[in-house]
């Protein structure tokens, strides 16, 4: 059964792993996360040494080449401080699949340490934050995409959408088969394109009949899957990482 | 009524190959028929689902079911003695086939040594997976499948599309032009009208059928029982009306408990169709006794091993063998939804098809199916054993690619120097943090100069760019500009 995540009380530090997504793409996104927990009187330290959690190879089946990028990743959290991603999926990998690749090896209790302590950002806020947010935006509806990292790995579907609540302007609506995988899956989009572009098409034309004109995720894979495909249809529909979006809002 | 299987071919006869799951993606992709029959069969299925597990409390349920299924396999090779023992006391004859064609011998021999001509058939994948039809064809054996989907998709001369539904790729119109076709019924959108002109058709051939041939759901190693569920009560016509019965199944479908029945059972219906039972559900005990009336003269069971027993060998591909065969994770595949049953050119289809089909068919022709997924992890959600599906699809590709453990036949038939050399580089660089910020800075100068086009991403998709700065310049400035305020701040003070 998944077992029953227990929360610490909000602490004074805490590190923030960027994701390489989002520091090549998205830095706005990542530096957006970093002021939310600035907001709440939390010193957010960001390891410079960071890179890549090391999916990409992961899922590729290139475990040699994953489990040495996730040791070097290991070593950047020293501190018993915990660690906020601002991804399910970079998240999801840290947390569930550090400690597989690393056990029975001498790396498997730091890769356990390391593991109990990643968070993604919107449940970071959310549950050890207890975040309340004030609305300074204009009314906007707008839809959610939920990252599968994000709703299965880590069991957060509710996390972003409680945050959305919270903004008094905003009218949160749900797309059509919300819950079904936009068709990013890393590598999938390469070595698959078609399968891929047939998920990610109805993705968009779900999103789309909500009559949002923009919509937020957790994660910048999918957020660079589903804008993508809105761009390359000269479709207005414009795709925002949650963090930027209640930055921006609340700020 | 008798079936003209020899009326015109208005179907042509298609074939599909693992091999060609690209090309048969593609055609599928671009079938709006298909296209519609998956996507409206499959919603309503996974409806269903979560709609009939009210009266359970899933997760537990799910658990118990996990718990049963590993403690049976963990047993595996006494239970199956225990079960064969059970079998013969019970007057069920106890055969064992190292593969599919061994299994295929062994029924034909039975149907021959009992001058057999006519089988009936109730709905078996494992015979699916030995094409048991075809070879018994060869020996002048005529084997007709009883189960309504099944009747369909072998009068249209295809292979099912899904485990439990196998004619879901046909939609009504279709399916009343093959009955009109095959059987020569009038068309008819009238879907009872057309399945009492099946049932008329397939009653005549229970009762001239010399055998019956049926697979099992749980086999019960401690009372040596057969269950197998259905819902047309073709399963019981087939394990009861022809005067020999055969049942054919994979060596992991060993229960050890009969009270280990009633949880997968629910797990099943539920999984499967959404049903809190079916229709019929069949406890096979035996050959008819002396005393009794009706019932099959004798009953076979024949257990095939057909790769399992090396997956068993494997801690980890282990869990492969948990599946009860509900169909729930194909029913929740983004990938399967879109492409159909067809497209993966194998006897199980989508996830379950997708870490199973390898150990069956070697990963040279199955290369494509493991990386076949998004890994959004919905199978693993919904499995009603708890198999962790994505993570064997990761397991596959590192099998695939030759970091594996090298055990799953066709190792390393995906490997390519200029991939693993990729890797390699991408490992060297993740692990040079300060080579990899001035590569990632160089690339948010240059961004003008990044590809408008970039392979089939931007078939689809616009090009992302990389931005002006990187997270980590940004991050640098934020704490300059912050340190900066910090030490204003404290001037400022008396």
């Amino acid at each position: 059964m998944t077992p029953v995540k227990c929360y610490p009380s909000k602490p004074e530090k805490v590190y923030f792993f960027g994701t390489c997504l989002i520091d090549l793409f998205y830095p706005e996104a990542g530096l957006d996360g970093i002021r939310l927990l600035e907001r709440e009187g939390i010193e957010v330290v960001f390891p410079e040494d960071q890179t890549c959690c090391g999916q990409p190879a992961y899922t590729s089946g290139y475990q040699q080449e994953a489990r040495a990028v996730a040791a070097a990743q290991l070593e950047l959290f020293p501190e018993p401080w915990p660690i906020v991603v601002p991804s399910g999926s970079c998240g999801g990998m840290m947390r569930t699949h550090y400690p597989q690749l690393f056990a029975g090896s001498e790396r498997e209790a730091q890769a356990k340490g390391v593991a109990d302590r990643v968070f993604e950002l919107t449940e970071f806020l959310v549950h050890v934050c207890h975040l309340r947010l004030e609305d300074r935006g204009e009314p906007e509806k707008v839809a959610m995409h939920t990252s599968c990292g994000a709703r299965r790995e880590m069991g957060l579907a509710d996390t972003g959408p409680a945050l959305l609540a919270q903004l008094g302007q905003v009218e949160l609506v749900e797309q059509a088969r919300a819950a079904e995988c936009c068709g990013f899956g890393g590598t999938f989009a390469v070595r698959h394109p078609e399968v891929s572009a047939a998920m990610v098409e109805d993705k968009t034309q779900a999103i789309e009949a909500t009559g949002a004109r923009r919509f937020v995720t957790s994660d910048c894979g999918c957020m660079m899957n589903i804008s993508g495909r809105f761009a390359h249809q000269k479709k207005p529909v414009k795709g925002e990482h949650i963090a930027s979006y209640l930055w921006r809002r609340t700020s | 009524m008798s079936v003209q299987s020899d009326s015109v071919q208005t179907h042509p006869v298609q074939t599909y190959s693992p091999r060609e799951f690209h090309r048969q993606a593609h055609d599928a992709l671009g079938n709006p028929q298909i296209r519609a029959n998956f996507r409206k069969a499959m919603d309503g299925l996974m409806t269903k689902r979560r709609d009939s597990f009210g009266d359970w409390d899933l997760e537990i349920l799910r658990e118990l079911g996990a718990n049963i299924r590993m403690r049976a396999l963990a047993r595996l090779p006494s239970l199956l003695e225990r079960l064969e023992a059970n079998c013969q006391a019970n007057g069920i004859q106890v055969h064992w086939a190292e593969d599919g064609d061994q299994a295929c011998r062994i029924i034909r021999e039975l149907c021959e040594a009992r001058g057999a001509k006519a089988v009936i058939k109730g709905k078996s994948m494992v015979s699916e997976e030995m094409h048991l039809n075809a070879r018994l064809e060869e020996a002048g054996i005529e084997a007709l499948e009883s189960d309504l989907g099944e009747y369909l998709v072998q009068l249209n001369e295809q292979t099912p599309s899904h485990i439990i539904m196998p004619a879901i790729h046909l939609n009504t119109d279709e399916i009343s032009e093959i009955m009109h076709d095959r059987t020569g019924i009038e068309r008819t959108r009238d879907v009872d009208t057309m399945t009492a002109a099946a049932r008329a058709q397939l009653r005549e051939r229970f009762m001239a059928a010399d055998v019956g041939i049926s697979g099992v759901n749980f086999a019960v190693a401690e009372t040596g029982t057969l269950c197998l569920v259905e819902n047309e009560g073709n399963g019981r016509m087939t394990t009861t009306v022809p005067p020999v019965h055969i049942a054919v199944t994979g060596i992991e479908k060993v229960v050890e408990h009969l009270r280990d029945v009633p949880p997968l059972y629910a797990l099943l219906t539920r999984s499967a169709t959404g049903q809190h039972v079916t229709t019929y559900f069949n406890m096979i005990s035996g050959p008819r006794k002396p005393e009794e009336h009706d019932g099959p003269k004798e009953v076979h069971l024949v257990l095939v091993d057909s790769g399992r027993s090396a997956i068993y060998q494997d801690d980890e591909l282990l869990d492969t063998l948990r599946c009860i065969r509900c169909g729930a994770c194909m029913n929740h595949c983004p990938v399967y939804t879109r492409v159909g049953g067809h497209t993966y050119g194998t006897t199980y289809p989508g996830p379950i098809g997708s870490i199973l089909s390898p150990h069956l068919m070697g990963l040279e022709d199955t290369k494509d199916l493991p990386t076949a997924s998004s890994l959004c992890g919905a199978c693993g959600e919904v499995c009603p054993v708890k198999i962790p599906i994505p993570d064997l699809l990761v397991r596959l590709r590192r099998e695939s690619v030759g970091e594996g453990r090298g055990n799953v036949p066709g190792a390393g038939v995906k490997r390519s120097r200029k991939e693993a050399a990729a890797w390699k580089g991408f490992q060297w660089l993740a692990t040079h943090p300060g080579v990899w910020r001035a590569g990632t800075s160089m690339a948010g100068k240059f961004r003008a100069l990044t590809p408008s086009r970039l392979g089939a991403w931007t078939d689809y998709r616009s090009a992302p760019k990389p931005a002006g700065t990187t997270l980590h310049a940004l991050v640098k400035q934020h704490e300059a500009k912050r340190h900066q305020a910090d030490k204003a701040a404290e001037e400022k003070r008396p």
